[in-house]
């Protein structure tokens, strides 16, 4: 029997991951995962706090994690909620029943962004290449995000460690992204 | 590159920010009774200063937010920035506070 079940692939597939200058900057493509965008009003940053185990962060450009689920700060109004993959309706549901009483939107953006890591002890150095922001750990300590341009597209970045970074960008860049930062680490391995 | 303080992420590259026009600029009341005059006035007429201007940015790949900003329009400096809603600075008191 034919098997008509649909293909899943991602749009990293077949894009250059690998680079000579691997062990000062590895960048690589973050399995798929659930994503939410948050919206509401004040009161919803206690209010989701059944579903994930902790409260929005409130404070600009920081992160909360616990268990499964990260919320990443992107405006005053507004998170990017990550949750593991399959289960975004799962988790909708619960953030819709938690935040019943606040003003909010809650939209499924699982396929919009792609995640990327970036680590090493020249990551910074790359990132540097194409984002302005003071990478300092005093000026982006680990645990902050925030959104911004990362060469000519635009993406949410977020310091996992003090040589580790996520990046999450809109599927379409993906290639363009990958692109830039690969031509940025060329002269590392000249 | 202009470092302009967003009010709600902090000091960020100007590349992150959009211009939005100029601030304060309110719908007046009884729009029904305003002559071709008023109108055009209102929506195409900019008071465009030499010095200080009062304008609305965006933190367009930051937080998204819009907000009002006191731009110098001779220097490009940034005098003050303020969250949309709060009332415009006495300008005045800022060039007097510049001059110093
Ligand atoms: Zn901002």
């Amino acid at each position: 029997m034919v098997d008509i079940s649909s293909d899943r692939r991602t749009v990293l597939d077949g894009l250059q991951f690998t680079s000579p200058a691997d062990a000062e900057v590895r960048i690589e493509p973050v399995a798929a995962m659930s994503r939410l965008a948050l919206r509401g009003r004040p009161g919803i940053e206690t209010a989701v706090a059944p579903v994930f185990g902790f409260n929005l962060p409130s404070t600009a450009c920081t992160s909360a994690t616990a268990a499964e689920y990260a919320a990443l700060w992107v405006g005053p109004d507004e998170w990017l909620v990550t949750a593991p993959d399959g289960r975004v309706d799962v988790v909708k549901a619960a953030l819709e029943e938690a935040c019943a009483g606040v003003p909010h939107a809650i939209t499924d953006i699982s396929h919009r962004n792609v995640g990327l890591t970036i680590s090493g002890p020249k990551a910074t150095w790359v990132l540097s290449h194409g984002c302005p922001l003071d990478f300092d750990l005093a000026a982006f300590p680990v645990g902050m995000c925030t959104r911004t341009l990362l060469g000519r597209t635009e993406v949410v970045l977020w310091r996992r460690a003090e040589d580790t970074f996520r990046i999450e960008v809109w599927r379409t860049f993906a290639d363009y992204l990958i692109g830039f930062l690969n031509e940025a680490r060329k002269e590392l391995a000249a | 590159m202009l470092i302009i303080n967003c009010p709600y992420c902090g000091a960020r590259p100007e590349v992150e920010f959009r211009h939005a026009g100029e601030a304060h600029v309110a719908r007046p009341a009884g729009t029904e009774s305003l002559t071709d005059e008023e109108v055009v006035d209102r929506l195409y007429f900019r008071s465009n200063p030499k010095g200080m201007t009062v304008e609305r940015w965006r933190h367009v790949h930051g937080c998204g937010r819009f907000f009002n900003a006191v731009r110098d329009t001779v220097s490009d400096f940034f005098v003050t920035t303020y969250k949309t809603g709060e009332p415009k600075p006495d300008l005045e008191a800022l060039k007097a506070g510049a001059a110093k």
